[in-house]
């Protein structure tokens, strides 16, 4: 017989270890599943994980890791903060859109002004639209009491429905015939997010997303508003009594957030994606989510949480492509990696007894 | 030593490594396709990945084919297609609209390699072409037969996003459909996706409790079928269209015809002349004469007369002696578009971005 019996504390050795466990337990399984398929599961595993990093054409991944992971570790810093605290927002994807929407707005009123101000002037705005779209559901909970999970969520689909009217009107490419979507930026080198050093992917969103990393880890360790926060996460009646200001902190934390996937957004409409669109959005937002969780809301995990993430997509796309593999075989393979962390996150806070309980 | 200085100069060096490939090494001709859905959508990326089988199929060993499915347009286009090209492909289709500026973009990195894209129009490096099917002419077949189906008077529409390629389809449905039913009425739904099988079922849901008795869709999954066909087992009586891909599963009814792209005529073309040698930037606009552009047999729900005007039709735009825009036909607010026996000019049709007279709703903007 099996039980589990709760730990005084969570394990310090296992909640290093159940990461990487559950890669491997993902491997294992995705490979029986691969296998299952007709694939070779040893050389789709290394497909994967293996050649984006040390294969023929990895001076190309490497960078394109970068391009995936630096939004997604970005938003995911910015999740973290508020998770800590236990404010939930879930509606990332909502800040990111709309942060890209003004940045880019800003950017589209210039054209075609080639000045060194105009790029600064439009991460400015993309900070403030995600700011203020996550300000919302933050005064709606403050001054009302509102859920901050379903007013972020739902502001997603509002924010969807901003973006498909600016890609169809207001911000549509005047010169593009009729087609919906606003300029292309790499056509407007002021205002286009390109690599700092060409070829290894790194723009001003990666970037920024490693400085946000070292500034959330000092904000935690060192700053009195780390500790706030982590002791509203841990114990909120201690903290009212210690001195933390509910409101602000909830409204920091939605701003914070907010600010950050703005940020994400307007790095990534100027960069990779290239324009405002109405299919701009792929879901960084949520994905973001689940970074910041796999990286235990600790901002040297969510840095490799989000490469580890951006590896399984990079490495997936290759997969297809090089081994026919579906679509959905990969969307599963990473359904598996999440899966397996949350199942073996139990050895964190429980211990695993075998035999008899002891007179139970 | 080799991989340092690639690394230096980054993916433009590989561009000239691997992009004369053919020459130096694979005796395969190799062909990528990139699809915006799931190859299982019964629909548009259906039909694309039956041409991709169809070339295997007519060149055998002389071409290695490799597809990537469900690429969402943007971002990730991009990555998608530049790894098909680092892979060694020599000519890489590219088959939904929002590929068309990450096409170019790669295009720019591996002069060598061929790129195809679908329905697009920035042809920005002379290794990139772009084509596209008239599937206006579908419509206007359709576009008959379901004013003719019609109790209601009401047809419905389950637009994707508003691009010339689809408004030409609602002008071109409506058009034929009013002229054998000055009263209908056309309602649209834009749902803003290609593939998304559950906001296609609503939106057909709604407009069959709107009244619509005829519908028809620019998105790529059965779903709208499979909603109407709901809505006869509940005692409903309603049509619908292949779209796409025959969707023969839905015959006889709700599917009483359908639309059907074959891609293979023209992949078969490409690719061979990849093979030797000949290809060439080009804007290929093919339609029913070229065999891309095929209605689906159309079911006894019809009636035979109607069928028989329907395959009068058909000829007629084969033959070439029927265009579906001729006028005469006025813009939405009333302005002349093409005087009268004035056939429309492609290049209007391909920015097409307005209304016929007749149809109520806006295009959204």
């Amino acid at each position: 017989m099996i039980r589990l019996e709760k730990r005084p504390e969570p394990s310090k050795l296992w909640s290093w270890a159940t990461p990487p466990l559950a890669v491997i337990l993902t491997m294992i399984a995705g490979g029986l599943m691969f296998a299952a398929l007709g694939k070779d599961p040893v050389a789709a595993i290394r497909t994967i994980f293996w050649d984006p990093i040390f294969g023929e054409f990895a001076f190309y991944y490497r960078g394109q890791l970068l391009v995936k992971a630096g939004p997604l570790i970005l938003i995911a810093i910015g999740l973290s903060l508020g998770f800590r605290a236990g404010i939930w927002n879930i509606g990332a994807e909502g800040q990111y859109i709309i942060g890209a929407i003004c940045g880019a707005a800003v950017g589209l009123a210039f054209y075609p002004w080639e000045s060194f101000i105009v790029f600064p002037l439009m991460v400015i705005a993309g900070a403030i639209g995600g700011l203020l779209w996550a300000m919302i559901p933050g005064l709606l909970k403050v001054k009302f009491n509102t859920n901050e999970i379903l007013v972020s969520l739902l502001l997603v689909y509002v924010a969807e429905f901003i973006l498909a009217s600016m890609a169809l009107g207001a911000l549509r490419n005047p010169d593009g015939s009729g087609f919906p979507g606003s300029r292309n930026f790499r056509s407007y080198p002021a205002a286009f997010n390109d690599e700092i050093i060409a070829g290894t992917g790194m723009h001003w969103g990666v970037a920024a997303a490693f400085i946000a990393v070292i500034f959330a880890y000092v904000l935690l360790a060192r700053h009195q508003l780390g500790f706030q926060i982590k002791l509203a996460g841990q114990a909120p009646r201690a903290a009212r009594f210690g001195g933390v200001n509910p409101v602000r902190l909830v409204l920091f934390c939605l701003g914070i957030s907010g600010a950050l996937a703005g940020l994400a957004g307007l790095f990534e409409v100027t960069g990779p994606a290239g324009q405002i669109n109405i299919d701009f959005n792929v879901g960084y937002g949520f994905t973001a989510i689940i970074v910041a969780f796999l990286g235990r809301l600790h901002p040297v995990g969510i840095l490799l949480a989000g490469l580890l993430l951006a590896l399984t997509y990079i490495g997936g796309e290759a997969a297809q492509s090089a081994l026919g593999l579906p679509a959905a075989a990969i969307q599963a393979f990473q359904g598996m990696l999440l899966f397996f962390l949350l199942a073996v996150d139990v050895l964190t806070n429980f211990r695993v007894r075998f035999g008899a309980g002891e007179a139970a | 030593m080799k991989r340092r200085s690639l690394l230096a100069a980054g993916v433009a060096a590989l561009a000239l490594a691997t992009g004369g490939a053919m020459a130096d090494g694979h005796e395969k001709v190799k062909a990528g396709f990139i699809y915006v859905g799931p190859i299982g959508d019964g629909g548009w990326n259906y039909q694309h990945d039956q041409g991709r089988l169809a070339v295997e199929a007519h060149f055998g060993d002389k071409v290695e084919t490799i597809y990537q499915e469900s690429v969402p347009e943007g971002a990730d286009a991009e990555r998608a297609i530049t790894q098909m090209a680092l892979q060694g492909a020599d000519i890489i289709f590219t088959t939904s609209f929002g590929y068309m500026d990450p096409t170019n973009a790669v295009a720019a990195k591996f002069p060598d390699v061929k790129f195809e894209h679908a329905t697009g129009y920035k042809r920005e490096h002379p290794n990139v072409a772009t084509y596209d099917a008239r599937f206006y002419e579908g419509r206007a077949v359709i576009g008959h037969i379901a004013g003719h189906m019609t109790e209601t008077n009401k047809i419905g529409y389950i637009a994707s996003f508003p691009i010339p390629e689809v408004i030409q389809g609602i002008n071109s449905a409506y058009l034929h459909a009013a002229k054998v039913n000055p009263d209908v009425e056309m309602v649209v739904t834009w749902v803003y996706t290609w593939f998304d099988p559950a906001k296609e079922a609503d939106a057909a849901r709604a407009m069959i409790s709107q009244g619509v008795d005829v519908i028809m869709q620019h998105t790529d999954s059965t779903a709208p079928q499979a909603a109407a066909q709901e809505a006869i087992a509940a005692g409903e009586r309603v049509f619908t269209f292949g779209q796409a891909s025959d969707m023969s599963a839905f015959a006889p009814k709700p599917r009483i015809a359908s639309i059907i792209d074959d891609w293979s005529p023209y992949y078969i073309k490409r690719v061979g002349q990849v093979i030797d040698g000949t290809w060439e930037q080009s804007a290929s606009w093919g339609g029913m004469p070229e065999g891309e552009v095929v209605i689906g047999e159309i079911t006894d729900e019809v009636p035979a007369e109607v069928k028989a005007e329907a395959e009068a039709m058909i000829a007629a735009i084969t033959d070439g002696s029927y265009h579906p825009f001729t006028g005469p036909i006025n813009k939405q607010d009333g302005t002349p578009w093409l005087a009268e026996g004035e056939v429309a000019e492609d290049g209007e049709l391909l920015g097409m971005s307005f209304y016929v007279e007749g149809i109520t709703s806006e295009i959204p903007n």
